[in-house]
């Protein structure tokens, strides 16, 4: 849209059209009170402190609520003007503690000094958490508020402190309803309502529950957005401002939402996420905002650790690394050595542990636990569009007309994308979950279509058959940009809607609805995680996924395409740099002669060309001798990995097994050595992004007691064993040769990324701008390639042994194998065990009550833990976690691999449920 | 309580038939239910949240923003207080006071066995008549301690006005 230009206080202006007169002036640097304004939420115009004077307008409009037309005069700072505005501030402190406000003494004064006004504790400033930070003194300080003339009482109100990670302390409260409002227009949780009326009016939640009743998330945004001392940080509350502050990475999913750290003293006070970077704007979920107490945990690992006798010895990191060099040197060169990369450490890192196990070992064994999340996504994306990355970003979920979520519980795995999914359809965007579970998106759904755990190839294809029996499809982009078609058409022919709804359990009435809704509501964005994944015909759900998308026209358009959700904060990247074993960094293949070369001559070794070992044939392989010894980076594959079991037998075999960590886990237990790395906070690199977006990790804190950066480690050992080219002054080098080797981040460096924020790949040059989003002129491929698909059902279903089916699920409040997320205090206190969820009517034929404790036995283990009987887990189905090492689901679920993506069937294997005989200790 | 529970919620599903669920039908749907259960239980306002698709919290402010709805269930009688200009001249605020001492509670609170409501109303038009107070549909003016004695001394029968 055109500028239009205009005069605030004189100065000529100019400002999009449809901008307010607030953000017009702010876009110039001008600044105009206000208390309810926020650039996040929608215009309110309920503090009435932009007041201005406008020329031809009457009255005196809000500067928040008024467009700028061309040609307007407006003046925001007038005798009038401040006069009216104080006289409204002064209402609203009657109920605000303001002694300290109106104090001359204000800036002077500390909090241990004597009131020369006696005013008590509770009512000053300088004894408020937010003193200093706080936007109601800087707006009084603008219009000169003098003494006050009304009448003020202190409201006494009893501060709510029984909420995990808040205090909140309405005495504060000058009602503008940021929190009330970002709860509810953008993260969609709505925990907070005004409540009452007049006088009496309070934010609070339904029947004075607690915050936790309320269905509150505690993301933070009302404490980062409140601009009183309302609702704070428990922790560190009276800590006082930071020293200093550090933008950086989240280290959890895979949204890589950018945080603030606000440090003092060389600890972390508090968290508030960027306001203007793309992939979160401002937003974070609790792991984010709280879930960060892990990297000063005392359980960190702080020096070198040598197995003697069975007992770990602390060592120096010249004894720890002469060790392993030693160790590791007869594995040279033999495939016997097998290295484990890990999704949660950089780039740069990922980069340095592929390099060292195919230069430095000679060997193509290396692969990481993306082999247990997305490589069924590497696989199926890969064969029909040549790329395997989410097709859009996370901020364009914003203009998506329509979503498909098909296997993600996206408001406990990627909260922030949950958000963005809430925010659209809030804003009218159409929303279908399909999903065996009843998930919290199901309550924002136009459609929620139950299949059946492991019959979704019969789902999607039913989806696509609806659709073109409906004449839906878009046959102008599947004649351009496809091919196969006509195979995929003919294929259609064994998904006729009886048998779709026979082999999912959805009504075809319930299809047919959803495909019209999915293929006429456009531009359509489909979502997808681990429960399309994670199953032994995990590439033929990616496939059919992919298919509908082509079908309907949905790719290479804003708010529209295919978009796996990476699971872990750096699995995009730890991909990309190549820790698989069949490929270098940026999916170039190892067999492929031209590439091998190029590497050799980078780095002055020759390559071996067989593909190496997926991380289960690595324990497979070890279980069987194949494997001696494995180099494992930030993994914890004891809870992890499928079939724990075998998992242990496999270690125990290993003749020798290194570990690098910043925890103690349930894997490193095994090692013969384990080196203490540094936690993201304490290093430099790079992760990427779901959303292909690659963005700075920054070194906050220094390194806890001798941990060492994992480039650092690796690089050192690398040197021992006499590897050529480790020699780097820092990641940022290390990006250098990266990104000379690798095409789609050919133009990314750690320069540009200081100055430019992140970067999506593919950006093959300095000066390209990067790709928001892929496939837009034409496929990476060339042409998208419809599959012909043919359903197969779960390797294990359920027989008279083993009644139910086990599915996998995430909790909210914690991550991954929990080993960040239990060193968290208040989410253990939310979130403390782990759960068997069973439906009540399962629950009732094995005369099981919600809270007994039960055993749930598979073919392969048993595992024991607490029942929560719930209608969200459908009859015959249980559902478990892997956060909880002592109630873990691994321990039960199917090491069956998929054939082409090698990825284990963690979403659906067979078991039986009984009520434990005897109580267990909790 | 489970029970009371479920009929709640059974009562809800049946109530909430006609409706659809849109954000538009909050009011008249909270005005049928209070018609139906005398007051807006939690239990009810689950099943109003989840079928509207919007949160208790909101549905709470709406409810506590007018009047008209009640949080508590009310009592068999409503006892309803004049507290207008006329009726305060004439001492209404003694009144008040004296029918909270015979029922035991506070203006806006009910008698623990649900036989009486007291509420205050800002003016019931019957000035001429002050102080006044009404008692379910029937007025009675010029009030007395006396005659507050007649009308409550045995609060606890309770029921000799139904």
């Amino acid at each position: 849209m055109a500028d239009v230009t205009l005069s605030i206080d004189g100065r000529e202006v100019k400002a999009p059209a449809g901008a307010t007169v607030l953000e017009a002036a702010q876009q110039a640097g001008l600044y105009i009170p206000t208390l309810c304004a926020h650039p996040d939420l929608k215009p309110y115009g309920g503090c009435r402190m932009c007041i201005t004077e406008i020329e031809r307008l009457r009255g005196f409009p809000t500067a928040c609520t008024t467009p700028v037309t061309a040609g307007m005069v407006v003046k925001t700072n007038t005798p009038q003007l401040q006069q009216l505005r104080r006289n409204i501030l002064e209402f609203l402190l009657t109920e605000h503690p303001h002694p300290c406000i109106t104090c001359h003494r204000i800036e002077l004064c500390g909090p241990g000094d004597i009131c020369l006004r006696h005013v008590s504790v509770s009512e000053r400033c300088v004894t408020c958490p937010k003193n200093k930070r706080c936007e109601l003194k800087e707006v009084a300080r603008y219009i000169q508020l003098p003494e006050m003339t009304l009448p003020y009482s202190y409201r006494g109100l009893p501060i709510e402190n029984k909420d995990p990670f808040y205090d909140r302390d309405y005495n504060l409260c000058i009602l503008c309803g940021r929190c009330v409002r970002i709860c509810d227009e953008v993260v969609g949780a709505s925990a907070l309502a005004f409540t009452y009326r007049g006088s009496k009016a309070l934010v609070g939640t339904a029947f004075g529950r607690s915050l936790e009743e309320a269905g509150c998330i505690f993301c933070g945004s009302c404490i980062d957005i409140c601009p009183t001392g309302s609702i704070v940080e428990r922790a560190n509350r009276w800590a006082g401002l930071a020293d200093r502050q550090v933008v950086t990475t989240c280290p959890y999913c895979g949204v890589g939402c950018q945080l603030r750290l606000f440090i003092k003293d060389d600890k972390i006070q508090r968290v508030k996420g960027e306001p203007n970077a793309p992939a979160n704007m401002g937003r974070l979920c609790v792991k984010g905002k709280f879930g960060l107490d892990f990297i000063q945990s005392p359980e960190r690992l702080t020096t070198p650790l040598i197995k003697k006798d069975g007992q770990f010895v602390a060592a120096t990191w010249e004894e720890a690394l002469s060790l392993i060099a030693q160790k590791l040197a007869p594995y040279k060169g033999i495939d016997q050595f097998a290295a484990i990369s890990s999704a949660k450490c950089t780039n740069e890192e990922n980069y340095l542990m592929m390099k060292f196990a195919r230069a430095v070992m000679g060997t193509n064994n290396v692969d990481h636990c993306a082999r247990l999340c997305h490589s069924s996504s590497v696989t199926g994306l890969g064969a029909v569009f040549g790329s395997a990355a989410m097709t859009n970003t996370n901020q364009g979920m914003l203009q998506s007309a329509c979503f498909l979520v098909i296997g993600s519980n996206t408001t406990a795995t990627h909260p922030v994308i949950g958000m963005k999914v809430r925010q659209a359809v809030k804003g009218g965007a159409k929303l279908i979950v399909a999903d065996p579970r009843e998930i919290p998106l199901c309550r924002d759904a136009s459609i929620w279509l139950r299949q059946r755990p492991g019959s979704d190839v019969a789902l999607l294809t039913g989806l696509a058959r609806a659709i073109v029996d409906q004449g839906l499809e878009d046959k102008a982009f599947i004649a351009e940009r496809c091919e196969d078609y006509e195979a995929f058409k003919a294929s259609l022919a064994a998904f006729d809607l009886d048998t779709v709804e026979k082999l999912t359990g959805v009504a075809k009435a319930d299809i047919a609805a959803a495909a019209r809704l999915y293929a006429t509501t456009k531009p359509a964005a489909i979502l997808y995680a681990m429960g399309i994944t994670q199953s032994s015909h995990g590439t033929d759900n990616v496939m059919a996924v992919a298919n509908l998308a082509m079908l309907t026209g949905n790719l290479g358009k804003p708010g529209a395409g295919v978009n796996p959700l990476r699971g872990q904060n750096n699995v995009q990247g730890s991909c990309d740099m190549g820790a698989l074993p069949n490929v270098y960094a940026g999916y170039q293949s190892v067999a492929d002669a031209a590439l091998r070369e190029k590497h050799e001559k980078a780095w002055g070794v020759s390559l071996p060309a067989r593909p190496g070992l997926t991380l289960v044939e690595m324990f497979n392989a070890a279980y069987e001798g194949k494997i001696k010894a494995i180099y494992m980076m930030g993994e914890n594959p004891m809870v992890s990995d499928p079939d724990i079991g075998h998992v242990e037998e496999a270690l125990k075999k290993l003749e020798f097994f290194v570990c690098q960590d910043i925890f103690m886990n349930e894997t490193n237990q095994f090692a013969h050595v384990i080196l203490p790395a540094t936690s993201f906070a304490e290093k430099g690199g790079t992760f990427t992004n779901t959303e292909r977006r690659v963005q700075l990790v920054r070194p906050a804190l220094p390194a806890l007691g001798q941990a060492r950066t994992d480039w650092e480690i690796i690089c050192q050992l690398a040197q021992r064993l006499g590897g050529q080219g480790f020699d780097f002054a820092g990641p940022a080098q290390v990006m250098e040769e990266m990104a000379r080797l690798t095409p789609s981040y050919g133009g990314i460096s750690h320069a540009r990324l200081e100055k430019e924020g992140g970067l999506q790949w593919p950006c093959p040059t300095a000066d390209h701008p990067g790709t928001p989003i892929l496939h837009t002129e034409r496929f990476t491929r060339g042409k998208g390639k419809f599959t012909a698909l043919t359903y197969r059902p779960p390797t294990e279903l359920p027989d008279a042994d083993y009644p139910l089916v086990l599915t996998t699920a995430r909790s909210y409040y914690h991550y991954h194998t929990g080993t960040m997320t239990r060193k968290v205090k208040d989410l253990n206190r939310i979130v403390g065990e782990g759960m068997v969820e069973i439906n009540p009517a399962d629950a009732t034929k094995l005369a099981i009550q919600d809270g007994d404790w039960v055993e749930v036995t598979s073919r392969r283990g048993q595992a024991r833990a607490r029942a929560a009987v719930t209608g969200a887990t459908p009859p015959g189905v249980i559902t478990m976690s892997f956060h909880f090492a002592e109630a873990n689901a691994n321990v039960l679920t199917n090491p069956a691999l998929d054939p082409q993506a090698k990825i284990p069937e963690f979403k659906t294997c067979a078991v039986k449920v009984a009520k434990a005989a005897v109580k267990v200790p909790a | 309580m489970a029970s009371a529970t479920d009929s709640i919620k059974e009562q809800m599903k049946e109530l909430l038939i006609p409706y659809k669920g849109e954000r538009g039908a909050l009011i008249p749907i909270l005005q049928k239910t209070q018609e139906k259960l005398g007051y807006l239980p939690e239990e009810a306002v689950e099943e109003i949240a989840k079928f509207l698709h919007i949160s208790r919290n909101q549905i709470f402010g709406v409810m506590t923003f007018y009047a008209q709805f009640r949080l508590h269930p009310t009592g068999k009688n409503v006892v309803r207080v004049c507290r207008g200009t006329a009726c305060h001249v004439k001492g209404g605020h003694r009144i008040l006071l004296e029918v909270e001492k015979r029922l035991g509670v506070k203006e806006g609170q009910t008698t623990p066995d649900l036989n009486y409501t007291l509420e205050t109303v800002a003016c019931i038009g019957a000035c001429a008549l002050a102080p006044t107070m009404v008692i379910n549909e029937e007025t009675h003016g010029e009030m007395t301690m006396k005659k507050v004695e007649e009308l409550f001394g045995d609060a606890s029968k309770g029921d000799h006005h139904a």
